[in-house]
């Protein structure tokens, strides 16, 4: 029988880890989807129905969760008691900060520039390099234990995708 | 979610958007970001030698309400006190907006933008 109480890792079958291995994760969430599915309960009784659909909704949660790097490493400090959705105001490194701020800056004067498009492609590709150090520095953090550590770099990873966000944002209002 | 008609209009014409010169010593900058919401916002202050805030300026990323938290301060704080300002509470801001309970934390940012310029200004007095 499944089992709900179970975290997403265990749920999914996977080793509670930042680094997790894609293909493995869309392979069992396969093999899962399959023994869940409601359709294979439509025989049995109400409770079992309802339970499959429990189930189901607990894997596509658990699946979206896994899969995405942002979401994967606030679930992990989740796991340990610590909660980077919730906090309010937070104090952060100044430099960190500044650099955000001029970030947007840059984002928001990209559409008076003669070539927006390369603007915002160089923008998006200097974003998305940030992001990539610090999913590494969190996997590094993460499997040291150095709990402190891994949050900060979770609440940077949160502002430069709030960023990515925002940059997608203006490329839609540039093509529209 | 329905903003209130005081966030709407700061909104659109936000008060007091700009910046000012880091480097003056009348001048104290305090930059605060609410990781949740990935909302960055800058807070600066020009203040009096006799320690009244002359003018004030902010610059915000995020959203209505955040922006029109800032705005809202920048108002007030103009023609206070260093003590006074420090003083501002996140309850007046979230009151006058009347923001609902899940945009708080944005009238709470404003509060710590306040005050982290005013320990900037008096810092930077210090050196």
């Amino acid at each position: 029988m499944m089992d709900i109480s179970k975290n997403f890792f265990e749920f999914i079958g996977l080793p509670v880890s930042f680094d997790i291995d894609q293909s493995e994760l869309a392979d069992r969430s396969r093999e899962l989807q399959k023994k869940l599915h409601p359709d294979r309960y439509a025989h049995l009784s109400d409770r079992e129905q309802r339970m499959s659909v429990q189930y189901m909704s607990f894997l596509n949660e658990g699946v979206a969760t896994l899969r995405s790097p942002l979401l994967r490493a606030q679930y992990l400090l989740l796991l340990q008691g610590i909660d980077t959705e919730s906090e309010s105001s937070t104090p952060i490194a100044p430099m960190f900060l500044m650099q955000q701020m001029e970030l947007r800056e840059r984002l928001e004067e990209i559409p008076d520039q003669d070539d927006p498009y390369a603007e915002l492609e160089d923008l998006l590709a200097e974003v998305e390099g940030m992001l990539k150090a610090l999913r590494e520095q969190f996997a590094q953090d993460y499997q040291e234990g150095a709990l402190t550590a891994a949050t900060e770099t979770v609440r940077k990873m949160q502002f430069l995708e709030k960023l990515v966000v925002e940059i997608e944002r203006l490329e839609d209002r540039l093509d529209g | 979610m329905a903003y209130s008609e005081k966030v709407i209009d700061h909104y659109e014409n936000p008060r007091n958007v700009g910046k000012m010169n880091d480097k003056d010593t009348s001048v104290g900058t305090g930059m605060v970001g609410a990781p949740a919401c990935g909302d960055v916002m800058r807070l600066q202050i020009k203040v009096s030698d006799d320690g009244i805030i002359e003018d004030a300026k902010f610059k915000t990323y995020g959203c209505g309400s955040a922006i029109a938290s800032s705005s809202l301060i920048t108002e007030w704080v103009k023609g206070m006190s260093l003590e006074e300002a420090s003083e501002l509470k996140n309850t007046a801001i979230a009151e006058e907006l009347a923001l609902p309970p899940v945009k708080i934390h944005c009238s709470v940012l404003a509060e710590d933008a306040i005050k982290a310029a005013v320990a900037d200004y008096k810092e930077k007095k210090s050196k």
